[in-house]
């Protein structure tokens, strides 16, 4: 259940961060999912990422909607609060959240259900207002907690577990996202961590709303021969065609890269993202270049993954409300309440 | 037949039919001002249709000196501008009254009542005569009624002249004087033409000293932007729109740094589940925020409003009450969504609702609404309706309570989070009122905790257990039940009241009125002419929800109280019987749900009608 405490196993050599947190101190609650689902996974990927990037764990907001997705903050970061809404509208009150208090690092967790059916309104929306925060779709194709039904990602050709063969054409978040003009759009593998938590980390040092949607194969109920979001059909038509290296602020990029085939861009707080072209006829910086390759590899069936569409210049909610500085949480009461209220009255008599 | 002439000096009303997208608007709002700045207490209710241009709408204005600035039911002087609703306008005016009509063109001779004075004036040649380009042909038509009315009524032309200046502004000083003349083409020509002024007219005095004219949408508003609201989230919708325009006005001006950056955020949402949402997210991050909406916004805020209610999560919700069901009328009134604020979501759910009487209630009690719903970490409504909320009402100056401090609720900070024994529980009663203490996302890692609508216990936790999930539930009753010791207690006036040794005495009579928000003025004057008439009225009037104590008291002191509430199935008397269990037939109905306004020669006949059958049977 998920409020049992994980047992602290104290172990002194543990490596600490910066912050001298070691990675326990960013877990959360025992995971109630299913042995072997990718969601699991998804969270230690999370947990590495956040503990890399020496962020206070207190100071992430962690939102998410309703579905085994959305269970998972309740695993990782059990010193940051956490929300969890009403069914596919976790959008609306991370906007509502980050709009009061935008110095934290805001991170959602949704699902496919949750983002693509019931919330795909809120989800479009979110992108629209480019609300700085992280939003992680963990992609299983399925809706585990009522039992099996397929999901607006199903693709067209899959078999449920019970047989039935899906037949109307599934929704793409990340096409979806770079049309709707997300400043940042990923895809990534529940099974391939090392290409995960650098992907989560840029996401996270983005300004903006950062998309990554990543294919979460559901044990229980599409993990099996003839769906297209198991594990075996993920790998096998797995495509990774950028890889990126995050690199923190003032720290050197180390390693050698192959000219023409890695592109460095650097963050707004400093850090930096190399990309690494596996494929380069991919140019992750041009919108309907991107938009052209997706559609290309997605009629040979093949599952794109990396940083797939980026824009470092976008302006995020608080810049096109031209917000203070401050978070808008301290309210005070005005002294000159009373005058104000004179002036405006004058203009009632 | 004889005709009499209505011959009341600073007490009639007078209504004006045109054709919506006309600019009559601002003419009508020029007539009410004026009168006001003469002194003499007036109302106005605009009647229009959900439409831009070409429909009919009305515009009532109540002069009274009586201090009755409401519906009465009767119409002394009709200016009748549109021909489609000509009739039905002619057929509307009390024995003895006015009609004034464009005599440009000539009017149906069927309609002829002998009993009421027909003025002509032919306003569109005149003004047509004098200006050239259409569109100002059509505005000026309507300047120049508001000048034949002034000759008529006896109007104060300064007075028109001033409010022109004011309204027109530096920027736009130039049209003073085109208008200007159009008020002179009306005015003129009834000088010359009728023995002006009429036997009803308005004479100066001296009694709106110490008041404004404010529609309840500003007012709310402006209690936002004082209580410190920083996040508003909202889905256009009338009759609430002018609720987020007027803040974000009222922002604009008095909430920028001298850098011009705001210190607030103001998001138009995609629906009213994402309005509800962004607020509920403010709200959980620790901010004011609220959202306006009305009747339809509410049913697509159920769901979170369930949310909120369950998770403890504050939020303001101005509900500007409309038509409905359904899309309804969105540009008429009604208080038809009092059971659906109250009850509003899923499962057991109970919110606080504030209902305002007036505009210079709404501001007091939309700053009540922040403290409330932070006090007690629940969604907050404030229930006002069109009425209220887009007509021009004259109300006291709104007053500002210098020792006022937000009260932001039971919040820990950083400091009693270091120096908490053991791990924060979100949803423990240490106080015993029901209200738990709550911890803000960001302050301190010994804060957090997982804000779930799924079952919880008191810790906080996750729960599917039958005692841990019923223990919260009981104990939010408990909260309920503290809130109504804090929220506004009712208006309540009794026939028979004296004062012995400083200790008030009460003698209720046998029946009462109770009512709730803008039934106020209209049961009052009927109450008024009741009495008149020998017969006693004690009064109630609620304002809120949880009921309080001196409600129930107030029917059981009563052998019938008759409720007055403007809707077809009598919510408020059913939300009476359900939360106090009164003895049966003790509440009588008294509906009305039209769309208008509510009159109080309406509810004076169904009470005279009640009581004539219960004495017949």
């Amino acid at each position: 259940m998920s409020f049992m405490k994980k047992p602290r196993a104290h172990h002194s050599d543990l490596p600490r961060n910066s912050l001298g947190y070691t990675i326990r101190d960013y877990e959360g609650g025992m995971s109630t999912l299913c042995a072997g689902c990718g969601h699991d996974s998804i969270t230690a990927a999370l947990i590495q990422a956040c503990w890399e990037l020496d962020i206070e764990p207190h100071r992430v907001a962690k939102m998410s909607g309703i579905g085994c997705s959305s269970k998972t903050p309740a695993y990782f970061l059990s010193q940051a609060h956490g929300i969890n809404a009403v069914h596919g509208r976790m959008p609306s009150i991370a906007t509502g959240a980050n709009a009061a208090n935008q110095h934290l690092h805001y991170l959602g967790v949704s699902g496919d259900g949750d983002s693509l059916s019931i919330g795909f309104g809120q989800f479009a929306h979110a992108i629209r207002r480019n609300v700085n925060m992280l939003y992680i779709i963990e992609n299983n194709g399925v809706y585990g907690l009522t039992k099996g039904q397929f999901s607006a990602s199903a693709d067209v050709g899959s078999r449920a577990k019970y047989g039935q063969e899906n037949e109307q054409p599934p929704i793409d978040p990340v096409l979806t996202a770079i049309s709707l003009g997300c400043t940042f759009v990923a895809r990534g593998f529940s099974g391939d961590k090392d290409q995960l938590v650098p992907l989560i980390q840029a996401g996270l040092r983005h300004r903006g709303f950062a998309m990554i949607d990543v294919i979460s194969p559901c044990v229980a109920f599409n993990d099996h021969e003839g769906s297209t979001k198991s594990y075996a059909h993920t790998r096998e038509y797995y495509h990774p065609a950028i890889h990126a290296d995050f690199i923190p602020p003032r720290e050197e990029i180390r390693t050698e890269y192959e000219k023409g085939k890695a592109m460095p861009v650097e963050l707004h707080d400093g850090s930096t993202i190399v990309l690494r072209k596996i494929d380069v006829d991919h140019d992750p910086t041009n919108r309907a270049g991107a938009i052209a390759y997706l559609e290309r590899h997605r009629e040979a069936r093949e599952i794109v993954t990396g940083l797939l569409y980026l824009e470092e210049e976008g302006k995020d909610l608080h810049a096109w409300n031209r917000t203070v500085g401050d978070s808008l949480v301290d309210t005070q009461s005005r002294s000159d309440a009373a005058a104000i209220l004179e002036e405006i009255q004058a203009g009632y008599r | 037949m004889s005709k009499s002439s209505v011959n009341h000096v600073n007490d009639f009303t007078l209504k004006v039919a045109t054709v919506n997208g006309t600019g009559s608007a601002s003419a009508n709002s020029l007539l009410m001002k004026s009168i006001f700045r003469m002194g003499v207490p007036v109302m106005g209710k605009n009647y229009f249709p959900s439409n831009i241009q070409g429909l009919p709408t009305w515009y009532e204005i109540r002069v009274t000196d009586p201090g009755h600035l409401t519906r009465s039911g009767d119409v002394h002087f009709m200016v009748a501008m549109n021909a489609e609703t000509f009739a039905k306008d002619h057929a509307e005016v009390t024995p003895g009254g006015y009609l004034l009509y464009d005599s440009t063109w000539p009017r149906n001779r069927d309609l002829n009542r002998d009993d009421i004075h027909i003025i002509g004036v032919p306003l569109a040649e005149m003004v047509n005569q004098h200006f050239v380009e259409p569109r100002t042909r059509i505005l000026m038509k309507n300047v120049a009624y508001v000048g034949a009315l002034a000759g008529l009524l006896d109007l104060d032309l300064a007075v028109i002249e001033q409010l022109l200046k004011e309204t027109f502004g530096e920027r736009k000083a130039k049209l003073v004087k085109p208008n200007m003349e159009a008020v002179r083409i009306g005015y003129d020509y009834v000088l010359e033409h009728y023995d002006c002024p009429l036997p009803v007219r308005v004479e100066r005095a001296d009694m709106t000293r110490g008041h404004v004219v404010v529609d309840g949408n500003t007012t709310a508003a402006l209690g936002a932007m004082l209580a410190g609201a920083t996040v508003g989230a909202w889905y256009p919708i009338t009759p609430s729109t002018s609720v987020m325009d007027a803040f974000s006005a009222f922002c604009g001006k008095y909430r920028k740094t001298e850098e011009g950056e705001r210190e607030y955020v103001i998001l138009q949402a995609e629906d009213e589940l994402a309005a509800i949402g962004m607020v509920m997210g403010a709200g959980w991050m620790g901010a004011r925020a609220f959202t306006a909406t009305s009747g339809p916004g509410i049913s697509l805020m159920n769901e979170f409003l369930s949310f909120g209610y369950y998770t403890e999560t504050p939020a303001v919700i101005f509900d500007i009450q409309r038509v409905g069901p359904s899309t309804g009328m969105p540009t008429r009134t009604q208080q038809s969504d009092l059971m659906e604020c109250a009850y509003a979501g899923h499962g057991d759910t109970r919110h606080i609702c504030l209902y305002p009487a007036d505009p210079a209630e709404a501001f007091d009690f939309s700053i009540r609404c922040f403290d409330l719903a932070e006090h007690f970490q629940t969604p907050v409504f404030l229930v006002s309706d069109l009425d209220i909320g887009m007509n021009e009402w004259m109300v006291p100056e709104l007053k500002w309570d210098e020792s006022y401090r937000p009260d932001r609720g039971k919040v820990l900070s950083a400091e009693s989070l270091e120096s908490l024994s053991g791990p924060f529980r979100r949803y423990m009663d240490p106080d015993k009122d029901g209200v738990p203490f709550r911890t803000l996302p960001g302050v301190h890692p010994a804060g957090a905790f997982f804000t779930r609508g799924s079952g919880h216990s008191k810790h906080g936790t996750y729960t599917e257990d039958a005692a841990e999930y019923q223990e919260v539930m009981d104990r939010k009753a408990r909260k309920f039940l503290t809130a109504a010791s804090h929220v506004p207690a009712p208006v309540i006036e009794y026939c028979n009241s004296t004062e012995v040794g400083g200790k008030k005495r009460v003698r209720p009579v046998r029946y009462g009125f109770l009512t709730v928000g803008s039934g106020d003025l209209a049961v009052r004057e009927a109450r008024h002419n009741l009495k008149e008439k020998g017969m006693e009225f004690d009064y109630c009037r609620v304002r809120a929800f949880p009921f309080t104590r001196e409600v129930e008291d107030f029917i059981a002191e009563h052998e019938i109280v008759f409720v007055v509430e403007q809707n077809r199935d009598g919510q408020l008397k059913g939300m009476l019987l359900a939360e106090l269990e009164p003895e049966a037939g003790k509440l009588v109905s008294i509906l009305h749900y039209n769309g208008l306004p509510l009159a109080s020669m309406h509810v004076e006949s169904e009470v005279v009608d009640h009581l004539r059958k219960a004495e017949a049977s």
